[in-house]
């Protein structure tokens, strides 16, 4: 029993994680039918970011005490990922749109961005590991033989926080609408005297910052960075918004959790090498049976 | 002069969709513009409304004007907010994923704040009572001729007050043609004006104060409604005989 219990948490902990990075890839794709697959190297920079805060400001030339890290690092972290995804919109995404290019060559740019931040970060900081500061003083909690972490909790709760207020956004706020909106009729934006840039780099704000947050609770959970840690989960959270039905935020949250749940069961039966490929293939027959995801709509309709 | 649309010329790509058009709307009018398909009526109106690229026409040469003022360098949002311009395109464009009062509400997004947005939701149901009834529904589950209301009443949400009508008479039943025109004149006598767009020249000259007749990129007629009526040139080409 408390093996399954455990198992349970630890894939509620790896399903936020795919969770709040998936939902960047899916709020993208609704608004600009865009798969931006830089988004996951995204996530890799916000883990640097809150690398380089954290460290700054727990060192000696601020030396505040951790916990005053965190809480500072926690939103700059988030503003600086938000201004890489704007920056990537900026000079990207955005120039081709202009000239009306067909979105298989932005999809292409954004897998080259995506390297291009790979590979800066490895011309830049070299190929060394970097170890990230323990930020939280770690609480481990025995419940009946569960070992609980606040880490754990921090980023479970962190997710479902994160799902809540997206759902109020796009369906309470005129701007969340206006994301809707736009993915059933772009053209029609504009004539509502909506700027249809301000809804893109909105939504590319929600997202990167999301992904950023997520670098930070990743790097805290698992101290060792390095330039392709974004690259996999990358993969794998946006293949997780496919299964949830890309496009819907209920599906990416799904979708993620989903495919926590599915490793995190492989593991405990299978030895762990096994885990990706059953996985996949779990999440390619779920496709096989429901191409559009598990909350995807034919066609237009998402978000 | 509200709106002065003066010699203007059009292209998309290498094709040339306007050859210097003039036609002016007054305050207070309805304003009709007639012609066959392709005759450059909705690309007059997507020059007036200064689409983003790519949907965008783009204009070579000649000028727009709004109360003297070129607004050629607006961006499109900005003529919907500032110069209170609104389009009920061809096609209705509606947000269908949405409800009929969440696709009124988009079209408030750049109102200013304090404006007196109930009362408008009010005045927009008291003009179309079906909205209302149906205010919670997914907008693509209402009949052709309620999404087209949901075309026009979002469009007034903007706050307009010149209101640009494309083909709204398109795929309704008669009976709902009539209908809708019918509150088209009652928005104009409550001072809105109108410049409409419309296939079906017989209905749109009756409604319309003047009218210019549009063939193949030029203004070839134009006049009162009544005169454009008694027109045998145009009763010959778009009146049927």
């Amino acid at each position: 029993m408390d093996f399954i219990f455990q198992n349970i948490l630890n894939a509620l902990q790896w399903g936020s994680f795919y969770a709040l990075i998936a939902l960047g890839y899916t709020l993208v794709y609704g608004v600009l039918r865009l798969i931006n697959f830089a988004h996951g190297d995204v996530f890799m920079v916000g883990a640097y970011l809150a690398f380089f805060l954290a460290t700054f400001l727990v060192g000696p030339v601020v030396g505040v005490s951790p916990a005053m890290a965190f809480a500072i690092t926690v939103p700059l972290t988030m503003v600086l990922t938000s201004c890489v995804g704007v920056t990537l919109e900026r000079i990207a995404y955005r120039p081709l749109r202009r000239k009306g290019a067909h979105r298989l060559y932005v999809v292409i740019t954004a897998l080259m961005c995506g390297l291009i931040l790979e590979y800066s970060n490895l011309a830049v900081l070299g190929a060394s590991r970097l170890k990230f500061p323990e930020l939280l003083e770690k609480h481990i909690w025995n419940i009946g033989g569960i070992t609980l972490t606040n880490l754990k909790v921090l980023v479970i709760v962190t997710a479902i926080v994160v799902f809540v207020f997206l759902q109020w956004v796009v369906t309470r706020t005129r701007i969340g609408m206006a994301m809707r909106g736009i993915s059933y009729d772009k053209f029609a934006i504009p004539l509502m005297g909506i700027p249809i840039d301000t809804i893109i780099v909105f939504t590319f704000i929600l997202g990167s910052a999301f992904a950023g947050l997520a670098g930070l609770l990743f790097a805290m959970s698992y101290p060792v960075l390095e330039p392709f840690m974004g690259m996999l989960i990358g993969w794998k959270a946006f293949i997780a918004a496919v299964v949830g039905g890309i496009g819907d935020i209920k599906g990416a949250f799904v979708g993620g959790f989903l495919l926590g749940f599915i490793e995190v069961g492989v593991v405990s039966v299978f030895p762990s090498t096994y885990r990706d490929l059953f996985a996949f293939t779990i999440l390619l027959l779920i496709l096989w049976m429901k191409p559009t995801g598990l909350f995807g709509v034919p066609q237009s309709t998402k978000i | 002069m509200l709106l002065a649309v003066e010699n203007l010329a059009v292209k998309y790509g290498n094709i040339q969709a306007l050859h210097g058009v003039s036609f002016h709307v007054n305050e207070g009018e309805i304003v009709t513009l007639i012609g066959a398909n392709g005759a450059g009526k909705t690309t007059s109106l997507y020059s007036i409304t200064r689409l983003p690229p790519p949907e965008a026409p783009r204009v070579v040469a000649g000028d727009i004007r709004f109360k003297g003022q070129s607004i050629l360098k607006t961006r499109p949002s900005d003529v919907v907010k500032n110069l209170h311009l609104a389009l009920s395109p061809e096609g209705r464009h509606i947000f269908g994923n949405l409800t009929v009062m969440e696709n009124l509400k988009l079209a408030t997004y750049s109102r200013e704040k304090g404006a007196d947005l109930e009362s408008e939701y009010g005045r927009i149901f008291d003009l179309f009572p079906r909205l209302k009834e149906r205010r919670n529904q997914r907008s693509e589950s209402l009949s052709g001729g309620e999404q087209q209301m949901l075309a026009v009443g979002r469009a007034l949400m903007t706050g307009c007050r010149l209101l640009l009508l494309d083909e709204p008479s398109m795929g309704l039943a008669p009976v709902l043609k009539y209908e809708l025109f019918r509150k088209l004149k009652q928005l104009n006598e409550e001072g809105m004006t109108i410049l409409l767009v419309e296939q079906n020249a017989n209905l749109a000259l009756q409604l319309a104060h003047r009218g210019y007749v549009l063939d193949t990129g030029t203004i070839v007629a134009e006049g009162s409604g009544q005169e454009l009526l008694g027109n045998p040139e145009v009763k010959k080409a778009y009146l049927g005989g």
